[in-house]
C-alpha cells in the first residue's frame, strides 16, 4: 500500500467519523468541529487524488491543489460566521441547543369562533 | 510495507480527528483540532502540495483552531438545554453504520479510481508560459480560474459582513470585540512587540515569492492578519470602529480592483479576465498587491467578531 | 466558444456584487440609493440576455479569460437559466421596491444596522443566486451555494432575537453538512473524469461505484438544501422568524437555488445514471412534503408560520416532475414538458409565495400580531393586502389562468402518457390541499371585525408591489403561451369544464380546512366526531413532523436518503 492510498483510507475514516459527530452531538460548537473533522477529510480525498495527478515535471496536478486553497478559506469563512452566530445565540438566549421546540398547544384544543 | 514516513502522519491524523470528535471535554476537542490541523500541514506536504500545506497550517488548522478554542473559552460550561446523553442508543447504532457505510463507500470509490489518473497537470504546465508567472497553483487562481479567487475574496467579505450584521443594535458603528487588556509587563506584551515586526517581514516575503514558488497572498495575509490581532490581543492596538469610512474602502478595494481589471481584460484582451500578450504578469501582481490588505484586513476582522462596544467609546 | 452577446453573463453576476460593494462603502442613506440602482442595472441586464437569447436561439456561452474549459471555467446560460434570470430579476425588484419602507435608515441617525445589512444582503443573493443559474463548472457552482447561504443565513436573524438567532444556526450547520456533501461528490467526480465543466463530464462520467456515490452524495446534500421533506427541519422558523422583506426573498428564492443545481445534476451532468427508480423516490418525497406540510399548515395559529409550513408543500410539488421527465427508451432524463412544466411551476411559485409574505407582512403591521384567528375585518382594513395574499394562493392552487395551473396540466398530460396515474393523484391532491390553507385564511379574514381593533393603515407602495408580484403568477401563463408552451393548453377560464374544475378545487379545499384546522367558525358543531378523529390525525402529523425535525433524525435522514438514492442507481446501471 503507498502512502498517498493510506491517506485516502484515512480521509474516508474521517469524513465517516465527523459525520457520526455531526449527527449525534447535541453541542452546536461540537457540530461545527465535526463538519470541520467532514470538511478536512473531503480536502484530504482531493488531495490525494491531486496527488494522483503528479507527472513527470511537477508533483501533484495543480487544479485541485488551488481549489483545494479555495475551498479551505471557504470552509474558514463558515466556520468564522456559525461561531459568530454561536455566541450571539449565548448571549440572547439561556441554552444553545439546536433542537426545535415541541408543538405548543393541547393537542386537539378546538376553538370555535364567533 | 508502508514507510513510517507516511505511516505516522496518517495514523495520527486519524487518532487525532477521532479525539476531536469523541472528547468529553469541548475544549480537549478544540485543542486536539488545533493539533489535528497542523498534522495535516505534514499530510500536504508529503502529497506534494506545499501550497496547500502553507493554507492549511495558516487558515485551516492555525485561524480555525484559535476561533474553536476562543469559543470554548466564551461559551457558558454548563448549558442545561443541551441534553447530557445527546442522542439515545437506536439513533447512535443507527447514526454509527450510517457513517461508517458512508466511509466504507467512500473508500471503495476512491480506490477503484481509473488508473491512469485523469489529470489536468500537462495543460496546466503548458499554458504556464503565456501567464508569466513560474508556479502553477499561482496560474491556476489568478490565470485558469481567475474567477473562482475573485468569488472567494467575495465569500471572504460576505462571511464578514454576516458576523457584522450581529451585532446588537446599540453597538452598530462601534468596535469589534471587547477591548483588551494586557499587563504591559507580561510576556503576551512582549510577544506582542517583538513577533508582529518579524511576522510582517514574512508574510510579505510570502506574499512576493508565491508567483514563482510556493506562497502567495492568502498565506502571506494570514501571517500579517494574525500579527495584528496579536498586538489587539495585548491591547497595543485596538479594533477600527466598522462605521470608519477608510476601513470599508480598503476592505472593497481588492475585489474591486479585481473587476476592474477584469473589465480591462474584456476591453484589450477580448475576454473578461483575460490578459494582454505580455501583461499577464504585472497584472497579476496588481491584482495581487490590491487584494494582500483586503484580505488581511478581513480575515483578522473575522476573528475580531461582531461590533460590541458602541461607536462612542 | 464565446457567442455574441455572452459579455452579458458575467455582468449578471458582478454587477450585484459591485453594487453591495459600493453600498458598503458608501454606507448610510446612500446605500439604499446604490442598492435600487442596480435593482435598476441588474434587471435590464436580465432582459436585455433575455433577447439575446431569443434573438441568437442557442445558449449564450461566455469563456472567462479566454481559458478554455477543461483547464479554465465557462458561463453558460440555456433555456432554463435565461428564463430563471428574468424571473429571479423581476421578484428581487419586486421585493426591493416593497421593503423600502421597512428598512429605511431612520431619521437622526447616519447609519442603521437592520437597513444597511438587509440591502447589502439582497444585493449579495442575487449574486449568487445568478451566478448558480449560469456557473457551468461544478465547482464555481460550490462557491456559489457557500455564497447564497452565507447571505441567506443573516437575513433570517436580522432581528437579532433569540429564537431567530437559534433558526439561523440551525439553518446555517445543516446547509454546511449540504455542502460538504455536495463537495465530496465534486471531488469525487473530478478523479473519475479529470474536469469539472459540466459539458465536459456529461461526455466523460459514467456508471461506476464513484459516479454512483458522487451523484448520490450531491443529491442529498442538495435536498437538505432544499428543505426537502425528511430535511427540512430548518425552514419553518427561520422563514417564519425573518422579517417579511426577508422571508420573501428566503422562500422565494433562496430555496430555488440549491434546486436549480438538482436539475442541472440529474439533466445535464450525468443524465443516465439516476433512474427512474432513483426519480420515483425523490418524487415520492414530494409527495410525503406536499402530504405534511400541507397538514401542518393547516394546523397553524400564526399566518407567518402557515405560509412557512406551505413552502415546504410547494417544494415537494417542484419534485413531481422527475419520474415525469425520465424517458425509457434513452435511460435518461429528457428535457421536455416536465421539465417546462417544472421550471413554470418554480417561477409561479417565487412570485406568488413572495407576495404571500409580503401580504402577511403588512397584515402584520396593520394589527401588530399575524394570529389567523384574530385577523377579523383585515378584508375591509386592508384590502390590497388580503386581496395578494388570495391571489397569490389561488395561482398556486393551479386554477387558470395561472403559470401553476399550466405546469399542472403539463404533469398531467406526462404522467397520462408514462401511464404514472399516482402521480396524478398525488397532481390533484396537492391542489385540493393549497386550496384548503387558503380558503382557511380567507375565511378568517372576510368575517366582520370590531371596531376595537383599530388596525394601523399600510403604505400603499407595499401593497402594490404584493399585488403586482401576486399578478405576475398569471401573467406568467401568458407570457409561457408566447414560449415553450402551446397555447391550446390554455382554455377560458369560464368554460364550463374549467369553472367545474375550479369550484370543485375550491370546495374539497373548504372541506378539509374545516376537518382539519383548529379554529374554524362553527359550522360544524363541536364535538362532531369525524372533525374530531381528522384532528386527531393532524395531531399525528404534526407530532410524527416534529420528530423529523429532531436534529439527529434529520441528520441520519440525509445519510439514507443517500443510500437510497446510491442503491436506486445501482440497479438502473
Amino acid at each position: 500500500m503507498t502512502g498517498p492510498t493510506l491517506f485516502a483510507l484515512v480521509a474516508a475514516a474521517l469524513v465517516g467519523t465527523g459525520l457520526y459527530g455531526f449527527i449525534v452531538s447535541p453541542s452546536p460548537l461540537r457540530k461545527i468541529l465535526a463538519f470541520n473533522v467532514i470538511g478536512s477529510g473531503v480536502f484530504l480525498m482531493f488531495g490525494v487524488i491531486a496527488r494522483r495527478g503528479a507527472i513527470a515535471g511537477i508533483g501533484g496536478d495543480p487544479v485541485p491543489q488551488a481549489l483545494l486553497i479555495t475551498g479551505i478559506v471557504v470552509a474558514f469563512s463558515a466556520t468564522a460566521l456559525a461561531i459568530t452566530v454561536l455566541l450571539r445565540l449565548a448571549e440572547e438566549a439561556p441554552t444553545t441547543t439546536l433542537e426545535p421546540a415541541p408543538p405548543r398547544g393541547a393537542p386537539d384544543a378546538t376553538r370555535t369562533t364567533s | 510495507m508502508i514507510e513510517l514516513f507516511y505511516a505516522a502522519p496518517a495514523l495520527l491524523i486519524l487518532a487525532l480527528g477521532v479525539y476531536a470528535t469523541f472528547a468529553r471535554d469541548a475544549f480537549a476537542a478544540c485543542a486536539g483540532y488545533l493539533a489535528y490541523g497542523l498534522l495535516l500541514t505534514v499530510a500536504w506536504v508529503q502529497l506534494g502540495g506545499v501550497d496547500v500545506a502553507l493554507t492549511e497550517a495558516a487558515i485551516g488548522g492555525g485561524l480555525t483552531g484559535v476561533l474553536l478554542v476562543r469559543a470554548c473559552a466564551k461559551l457558558p460550561a454548563k448549558d442545561s438545554g443541551l441534553r447530557a446523553d445527546g442522542a439515545g442508543a437506536p439513533i447512535r447504532w443507527l447514526a454509527a453504520l450510517a457513517a461508517i457505510g458512508v466511509s466504507t463507500a467512500l473508500a471503495y470509490a476512491v480506490l477503484a479510481l481509473p488508473v491512469p489518473a485523469a489529470t489536468l497537470a500537462p495543460e496546466a504546465l503548458a499554458n504556464l508560459a503565456a501567464t508569466g508567472v513560474g508556479n502553477p497553483i499561482t496560474a491556476v487562481l489568478l490565470a485558469y480560474r481567475a474567477m473562482d479567487t475573485m468569488l472567494e475574496a467575495i465569500v471572504l467579505l460576505l462571511a464578514l459582513i454576516g458576523i457584522w450584521s450581529l451585532a446588537p443594535d446599540r453597538a452598530w458603528g462601534g468596535r469589534p470585540g471587547p477591548g483588551y487588556e494586557a499587563d504591559p509587563h507580561g510576556i503576551l506584551a512582549f510577544i506582542a512587540r517583538v513577533l508582529p515586526p518579524i511576522g510582517l517581514v514574512v508574510g510579505i516575503y510570502i506574499f512576493w515569492v508565491g508567483a514563482d514558488q510556493p506562497g502567495g497572498k492568502f498565506q502571506g495575509a494570514t501571517i500579517v492578519a494574525a500579527m495584528w490581532l496579536l498586538t489587539m490581543m495585548a491591547g497595543l492596538t485596538d479594533a477600527p470602529p466598522v462605521s470608519r469610512r477608510l476601513l470599508r474602502l480598503l476592505l472593497v478595494s481588492g475585489p474591486l480592483v479585481f473587476v476592474a481589471i477584469g473589465a480591462y481584460g474584456a476591453f484589450a484582451a477580448g475576454a473578461f479576465l483575460g490578459y494582454p500578450e505580455g501583461l499577464a504578469k504585472p497584472l497579476i501582481i496588481v491584482i495581487e498587491i490590491a487584494l494582500m490588505p483586503s484580505l488581511a484586513l478581513t480575515l483578522a476582522l473575522m476573528l475580531a467578531g461582531a461590533p460590541q462596544r458602541s461607536a462612542a467609546t | 466558444m464565446t457567442t455574441p452577446g455572452g459579455l452579458l453573463l458575467p455582468l449578471c453576476v458582478l454587477v450585484p456584487f459591485v453594487g453591495a460593494m459600493a453600498a458598503l462603502a458608501i454606507g448610510g442613506r446612500g446605500a439604499q440609493r446604490v442598492a435600487m440602482a442596480t435593482l435598476a442595472a441588474g434587471l435590464a441586464i436580465a432582459l436585455w440576455n433575455g433577447v439575446v437569447f431569443i434573438g441568437s436561439g442557442q445558449a449564450v456561452v461566455y469563456v472567462l479569460g479566454g481559458w478554455q474549459p477543461p483547464l479554465g471555467i465557462a458561463l453558460r446560460a440555456d433555456g432554463l437559466s435565461t428564463s430563471m434570470l428574468v424571473a429571479v430579476a423581476v421578484v428581487i425588484t419586486g421585493i426591493g421596491v416593497y421593503a423600502r419602507a421597512d428598512f429605511s435608515t431612520p431619521a437622526g441617525s447616519s447609519e442603521a444596522r437592520g437597513p444597511l445589512v438587509y440591502w447589502l444582503l439582497l444585493l449579495a443573493v442575487w449574486g449568487s443566486l445568478n451566478l448558480v443559474l449560469v456557473s457551468g463548472d461544478l465547482f464555481t457552482l460550490y462557491v456559489a451555494l457557500e455564497l447564497l447561504t452565507f447571505a441567506g443565513v443573516p437575513l433570517v436573524c436580522l432581528d437579532g432575537k433569540g429564537e431567530t438567532l437559534r433558526a439561523a444556526l440551525r439553518y446555517l450547520v445543516y446547509a454546511l453538512a449540504g455542502s460538504v456533501l455536495y463537495l465530496l461528490g465534486a471531488v469525487l467526480l473530478y478523479g473519475l473524469c479529470g474536469t469539472l465543466d459540466i459539458p465536459l463530464v456529461a461526455q466523460r462520467v459514467h456508471a461506476s461505484p464513484a459516479a454512483w456515490m458522487a451523484i448520490a452524495m450531491m443529491t442529498a446534500g442538495l435536498l437538505a438544501k432544499t428543505a426537502l421533506f425528511p430535511l427540512h427541519l430548518w425552514l419553518p422558523p427561520a422563514h417564519a422568524g425573518a422579517p417579511p422583506a426577508a422571508s420573501a426573498v428566503l422562500s422565494a428564492l433562496v430555496v430555488k437555488g440549491s434546486f436549480f443545481i438538482v436539475i442541472r445534476l440529474w439533466f445535464d451532468v450525468a443524465p443516465t445514471l439516476p433512474g427512474l427508480a432513483a426519480a420515483q423516490i425523490l418524487a415520492g418525497l414530494g409527495a410525503a412534503a406536499i402530504l405534511f406540510g400541507s397538514l401542518v399548515a393547516l394546523r397553524q395559529q400564526r399566518l407567518k408560520l402557515l405560509i412557512a409550513y406551505s413552502t415546504l408543500a410547494q417544494i415537494g410539488y417542484l419534485f413531481l416532475m422527475f419520474p415525469l421527465a425520465f424517458d425509457a427508451a434513452s435511460g435518461a432524463f429528457v428535457r421536455g414538458s416536465a421539465l417546462t412544466a417544472g421550471m413554470l411551476q418554480t417561477i409561479a411559485h417565487a412570485t406568488a409565495k413572495a407576495a404571500m409574505f409580503m401580504a402577511a407582512g403588512l397584515l402584520y403591521k396593520a394589527y401588530g400580531h399575524d394570529r389567523i384567528a384574530d385577523l377579523a375585518g383585515a378584508l375591509r382594513a386592508a384590502p390590497l393586502s388580503v386581496l395578494a395574499f388570495v391571489v397569490g394562493g389561488v395561482a398556486l392552487m393551479g386554477v387558470l389562468p395561472s403559470g401553476a395551473y399550466l405546469a399542472k396540466k403539463l404533469l398531467l398530460d406526462a404522467a397520462g402518457a408514462s401511464g404514472q396515474w399516482w402521480w396524478e393523484v398525488v397532481l390533484q391532491g396537492g391542489g385540493f390541499l393549497t386550496a384548503s390553507y387558503v380558503v382557511l385564511v380567507l375565511a378568517q379574514v372576510t368575517r366582520r371585525g370590531d371596531a376595537a381593533a383599530a388596525p394601523v393603515r399600510v403604505p400603499r407602495t407595499q401593497e402594490v408591489a404584493a399585488l403586482a408580484l401576486a399578478l405576475c403568477s398569471f401573467a406568467l401563463a401568458l407570457a409561457a403561451v408566447y414560449g415553450p408552451v402551446s397555447g391550446d393548453l390554455l382554455g377560458n377560464p369560464l368554460a364550463p369544464k374549467e369553472l367545474i374544475s375550479t369550484l370543485m378545487t375550491v370546495a374539497v379545499g373548504c372541506g378539509v380546512a374545516l376537518l382539519f384546522a383548529r379554529d374554524v367558525p362553527p359550522l360544524i358543531p363541536a364535538g362532531n366526531p369525524l372533525r374530531a378523529a381528522m384532528l386527531a390525525v393532524g395531531g399525528a402529523f404534526e407530532r410524527t413532523d416534529a420528530a423529523l425535525r429532531q436534529w439527529a433524525v434529520a441528520g441520519l435522514s440525509l445519510l439514507v436518503l443517500a443510500f437510497l438514492f446510491g442503491a436506486a442507481m445501482r440497479t438502473h446501471a
